[in-house]
């Protein structure tokens, strides 16, 4: 079933010249794993801003085409609504978090949905449960690691039970084992919860393997829309995009003349392909 | 010369960051101080333009004692580029950001004018010459925030996390910058923990884990070695993982980076 659906869709920045998104079509079915990557200034935050509705109900500017989430047509939704099913995590999660407990900014989100009481309490355990942070619930966000303090940010998005989360380079403030934890936490609510999860990443190296399908914009447009092991096999490196190094490293390898099929995504892809050249 | 002696630093709430460090860094040096979240890295380089000064111990910047002079007059020797770069701007304009420090350092107005356009062009921020620093992006806001403190041309330039929200050709430009400063004779110090961006511009590494600088060495010793990557929160860049993974190429070098692994391997599939 197609959770997202875009068409056509074109959107100018008011008081700037040139397009931001450009003919944008795009499907998202449920349970999907999407990583949105591409140069900076490609489109990739403009994109999220129309996946909660902040464009075009927020942000002025030219709009252009049809976005559907969730079977709601976005431009005439409020934000609200959106944001109880379409679930955001920042880059900076201080951005997020302003509460003086953990507890207390998990229960945030469904206070304002105006839940009883027990079932408040229901989804803030759950939350803290599914993230692994019931150890941190007494805490301040601020007295929290980076990698805590997303995780902190996942579970208050979680409680709203939505059916879509959109993190926009959650990993980039952490370090590399803080950073593979948090993309396996993320690759859970995708598994057993069937969350659909659109990740914006610049750094391709650790994520690649989560993701079932990989999007890369280039000036406003989707460049190109598939498994990783397809659009890796491109020469999307020419663009600047950072894929993951072994895939570069096999792209090097092809460009001087020697015969590689299919780019390796990973590491494990890359023993195996070599193991048989060897042979 | 910067030199750390026995630094020990804990913050007003009692804790404990930094645990008697030792350490000297020469003139000319390129380094990188890697480390896990809350190892201390950010709180290390607080001290050596002397916004935090030690609890115990001494931080001496060409023989001056931080405890002994200010901010602003380390600041011109030691110049720093934080991490979140929204606690640095604050102008109306591009331009004016980086004419700020200029004109409190009383260089006069043509030079300092000069010296703006220039550093805008080299950082690729020229088409925002009249445009808010708020405007933009994550990635922009890091090189105005470089920009506005390579203008004054302090002898140490200190990067925290500078790899942060850059995409992956804005990174390798600003690796190449950093080689080209550092060979022109400054002394660049990065902290970050970007494993990859270290891997492929090659400076000595620090790594420092609870407090303590664990283990001093070259790029290619330090990434290549597991263990010591381990207690630090570290990964091994994915081409040391790779290179590992294929004992029968009885690779004996260290291998960090995609250009080393090519050679290696061009070898084996010709």
């Amino acid at each position: 079933m197609a959770q997202i659906e875009i068409e056509n869709l074109h959107f100018t920045y008011a008081g700037t010249q040139s397009p931001s998104l450009q003919e944008i079509n795009l499907t998202i079915e449920k349970g999907d794993f999407i990583i949105l990557t591409g140069p900076s200034g490609c489109g990739k935050t403009t994109l999220c801003r129309c996946l909660n509705g902040l464009i075009p109900n927020f942000y002025n500017g030219d709009f252009e085409g049809t976005i559907e989430i969730l079977g709601m047509d976005t431009s005439n939704r409020p934000i609200s609504e959106l944001a109880r099913r379409v679930g955001f995590v920042f880059q900076n999660p201080e951005n997020q978090l302003f509460s003086l407990s953990v507890e207390r900014d998990i229960a945030f989100g469904p206070e304002n949905l105006g839940l009883q009481r027990e079932e408040i309490k229901k989804r803030v355990e759950w939350a803290l449960r599914v993230t692994g942070t019931e150890h941190l619930r007494d805490y301040a966000p601020y007295e929290l690691s980076g990698g805590q303090q997303q995780r902190v940010a996942i579970a208050s998005v979680l409680a709203m039970r939505p059916e879509i989360i959109v993190l926009d380079e959650p990993t980039s403030f952490l370090d590399p084992k803080a950073s593979n934890d948090l993309l396996m936490t993320i690759s859970k609510l995708n598994d057993k919860l069937g969350i659909t999860i659109i990740l914006v990443e610049h750094r391709l190296d650790l994520a690649s393997k989560y993701a079932k399908r990989v999007l890369i914009m280039n000036e406003g447009r989707i460049l190109l829309d598939g498994p990783p092991t397809k659009v890796y096999n491109e020469d999307v490196y020419l663009i600047g995009v950072g894929i993951p190094k072994v895939s570069l490293l096999f792209h090097l390898l092809r460009k001087d003349g020697i015969e590689i099929k299919k780019i390796p995504v990973d590491t494990s892809e890359a023993v195996q392909f070599l193991e048989r050249r060897m042979k | 010369m910067i030199k750390i002696e026995n630094l020990y630093f804990t913050y007003p709430n009692g804790k404990k960051i930094l645990h008697g460090i030792d350490w000297e860094i020469e003139e000319g040096e390129f380094i990188a101080i890697m480390g896990e979240n809350g190892g201390g890295k950010t709180t290390l380089v607080k001290h050596l333009n002397g916004l935090l000064k030690p609890t115990h111990g001494k931080v001496l910047i060409d023989g001056i004692d931080t405890k002994k002079s200010s901010v602003a007059s380390l600041s011109k020797k030691v110049g720093l580029v934080f991490q979140n770069p929204e606690h640095q701007l604050f102008c109306e304009t591009a331009e004016d950001e980086v004419l700020f420090s200029l004109k409190n350092f009383g260089f006069n107005e043509k030079i300092a004018e000069k010296r703006t356009k220039k550093i805008l062009e080299i950082l690729n921020l020229t088409r925002y010459y009249n445009a808010s620093p708020f405007m933009l992006s994550g990635g922009e806001k890091k090189r105005l925030a470089l920009a506005s403190v390579l203008a004054w041309d302090p002898k140490y330039i200190i990067l925290d996390e500078p790899t942060i929200g850059q995409d992956h050709d804005q990174k390798s430009k600003l690796g190449n910058f950093i080689k080209q400063l550092n060979s022109q004779g400054k002394t660049v110090i990065i902290v970050t923990h970007d494993v990859e961006f270290v891997a492929e511009t090659k400076p000595k590494i620090v790594l420092l884990s609870r407090g303590n600088i664990i283990a001093t060495g070259s790029c290619t010793d330090i990434l290549t070695d597991k263990k010591i990557l381990d207690e630090a929160s570290l990964l091994m860049p994915q081409i040391s993982i790779l290179i590992n993974m294929l004992p029968n190429l009885r690779v004996e070098q260290k291998i960090v980076d995609v250009f080393a692994a090519k050679k290696i391997l061009e070898k084996f599939l010709r």
